[in-house]
């Protein structure tokens, strides 16, 4: 691989500083409970996540639906390790102080998260990656309602609490106190670091030549399987992190959030951003969560203007809007913001559509 | 023992014939588009919401046939507006957008509803009560068994017979060749949905006469598992179709049956993914050659 320039790199330490910088002057000046904070809270874990899908999905071209099932694992193995021992008689009390006696760092439960994950992955991946595209797309969607099921079950309850809430763990407040926005910060933007050296790899192109033909990659000696397993394990491993980190921001955790419609909005997010792009899901994250959680929030109140009561806002219309930008983004602007360009090389004209009217 | 389990195998019957009426839908589409057409539960659960309003408002006698219309309807116009454009586009991006429609339609319903569960009207006869040996149940339960076994023999009358149904053989064996052949491509795929939402709007009447109550997102797991149901019999299949839905419906009863009522839901993806690993083209699909 051709050795990047020196002032590269120092751009871009330098502009992921200067993004750490202002997300830590954000909560300085706004206050650690203000709009901003938590939606950069919550979109650095969404991040996370969606670059983890987009691993799969955008570069591997594998369509799994897993990744609430995933971030499911990562998120109960996080919070089941890291409840403090004298709380867990308070947390488990259905269950008689829960039978796990030991507390571990909240570092080491987030990567164990990431392991755990990356297990049940592996397991899983065995029988469901001989599978092509929607078949895949079900029995992952499948694996992950499993993964929710037995989550509850109430035989599993000493170590899951069964279908109650999992609480007292440490959140982004506990584990760094001075600032609460940084840690998910920090925490997302090494991993999705490791995901971009892992996609520029020899593996990451071996990766792309799967997702843009099969055949021919196995033609030219790729293992098939080896490197979709691969795929799946590592994007896995960061969506058990994120999940963990979603926990650390929710504070409480119950099994029933993770449903499919997560990994639809996920998914989602993926496309707005572009598939195949990894600063796209990033901002794409940022403006997914910005908009759900904060700008369009003016349109689920009823709202008067003198005695004129404007049409159609009201409970829920926010969301209507939402999904129909959504809709709009997936029919008429497919590449999404990036397409499969990053930020730093944007001058790259777009191979994508250069490719589909070929094929048409 | 039987008299323990007749229940249960009543309502995995009739349960199985509600899945069998929307895997139908879902089997046809993925037969002609090769799509799944995620949104297909969400329109199952907007004909349930039909009925609601239109009760409140109208006799029963023209709520039932406009609700299949207005179903039928809807069906059409979400092919209309999320699938036509993507005709040509890679099969991911329809699948993507299969899966926004679905997020569309139920903040849609979660809008116009305000999130609240709506109790479905009571529909005369079919919600009474009758006796059948030691159990007690309603006389849905045993109308649907039949009356999706008699809609599904039409339906396949209708596949075998018609000028409509020869076209939507011929496009489901070979597309292209289907076009350079004079068939009307986008209208043989309209008649597809219009079927498949109107056996939904079927469906949706006996499943909430069974359930009482329709909230936003309760069409999402019985879409997944009548998917499941058509995978199991053979996707494109339709007696596939309805005998999957049908074993899956049992086969869930049973198991709540047993009191593993947390793993009814699992179990049907365990099932999906074991008939995917050992026979993949289901109990009655075709095999399909790879292409390069």
């Amino acid at each position: 691989m051709k050795k990047q320039p020196l002032w590269k790199t120092l751009c871009c330490v330098a502009g992921v500083a200067i993004i750490f910088f202002l997300a830590w002057l954000a909560e300085e000046t706004q206050g650690a409970s203000s709009m901003l904070v938590t939606v950069l809270k919550k979109g650095a874990v969404y991040a996370l996540i969606a670059v983890s899908m987009n691993l799969l999905n955008g570069f591997t071209g594998l369509f799994s639906l897993g990744q609430a099932g995933f971030m499911l694992v990562g998120a109960y193995t996080y919070a089941v390790l890291t409840i403090p021992l004298a709380k867990r008689q308070a947390v488990y009390q259905y269950y008689a102080g829960g039978c796990i006696t030991v507390e571990v760092n909240f570092i080491v439960a987030l990567v164990l998260a990431g392991v755990v994950a990356a297990i049940f992955a592996a397991l899983i991946g065995l029988p469901v990656l001989r599978l092509k595209s929607d078949y895949l797309a079900i029995a992952t969607l499948g694996f992950a309602e499993i993964i929710r099921a037995i989550v509850q079950w109430d035989s599993l309850g000493p170590i899951t609490n069964g279908s109650n809430l999992l609480k007292t763990y440490p959140t982004f407040k506990t584990v760094m106190s001075g600032s609460t926005v940084l840690f998910p910060f920090i925490v997302s933007g090494i991993c999705i670091g490791i995901i971009l050296l892992l996609i520029n790899s020899t593996y990451g192109r071996a990766f792309k030549a799967i997702r843009d033909d099969e055949i021919a990659a196995e033609a030219m000696g790729i293992n098939l399987f080896h490197h979709k397993q691969m795929s799946f394990v590592i994007s896995s491993f960061f969506a058990g992190v994120g999940g963990a980190l979603l926990a650390m921001y929710q504070g409480s955790l119950q099994a029933n959030a993770f449903k499919s419609s997560m990994t639809y909005e996920i998914l989602l997010i993926v496309v707005i951003g572009g598939m195949g792009s990894v600063s796209g899901s990033v901002i794409a994250s940022f403006l997914f969560i910005a908009c759900s959680e904060w700008w369009l929030r003016f349109l689920d109140n009823v709202t008067y203007i003198n005695d004129f009561q404007v049409p159609l806002l009201g409970s829920g219309f926010r969301m209507v809007v939402f999904s129909v930008v959504i809709m709009i983004v997936v029919l008429f602007f497919r590449q999404g913001l990036m397409g499969d360009r990053e930020l730093w090389n944007l001058k790259i004209p777009k191979r994508k559509a250069k490719q589909e009217v070929t094929k048409a | 023992m039987f008299d323990m389990l007749l229940p249960y195998l009543l309502a995995g019957i009739s349960v199985g014939g509600q899945y069998a009426l929307i895997a139908v839908g879902y089997t046809m589409v993925y037969g002609i588009l090769r799509l799944i057409n995620f949104a297909h539960g969400d329109i199952f659960t907007a004909a349930g919401f039909f009925m609601v309003y239109l009760v409140a408002a109208l006799p029963l006698s023209i709520s039932v046939p406009l609700v299949i219309i207005l179903t039928v309807i809807l069906g059409f116009l979400v092919e209309r507006v999320a699938y036509k454009p993507l005709r040509t586009a890679p099969r991911m991006s329809i699948m993507i957008s299969a899966i926004g429609t679905s997020y569309l339609l139920q903040n849609l319903m979660w809008y116009v509803t305000g999130g609240l569960a709506k109790q479905y009207p009571v529909l005369p006869w079919i919600s009474d009560t009758v006796r059948i040996g030691s159990a007690s149940t309603k006389v849905v339960t045993l109308v649907t068994p039949v009356l999706t076994v008699l809609l599904v023999i039409a339906l396949v009358m209708l596949i075998n017979h018609t000028k409509v149904g020869m076209a939507m053989r011929a496009v489901s064996k070979d597309f292209e060749t289907a076009q350079l052949m004079g068939i009307k491509i986008n209208n043989v795929i309209s008649a597809t949905f219009i079927l498949g939402s109107a056996l939904a709007a079927v469906g949706s009447m006996l499943y909430f006469t069974n359930y009482s109550t329709v909230t936003p997102t309760v069409g999402a797991m019985p879409g997944l598992k009548a998917f499941v149901a058509a995978v199991f019999g053979g996707i494109g299949s339709i007696p596939g179709a309805v005998i999957g839905a049908f074993i899956i419906g049992i086969c869930e009863n049973l198991m709540k049956a047993a009191g593993y009522t947390a793993f009814s839901d699992a179990f049907t993806f365990a099932l999906l993914i074991i008939i995917l690993i050992f026979k993949p083209n289901g109990l009655f699909g075709e095999k399909t050659a790879e292409k390069v």
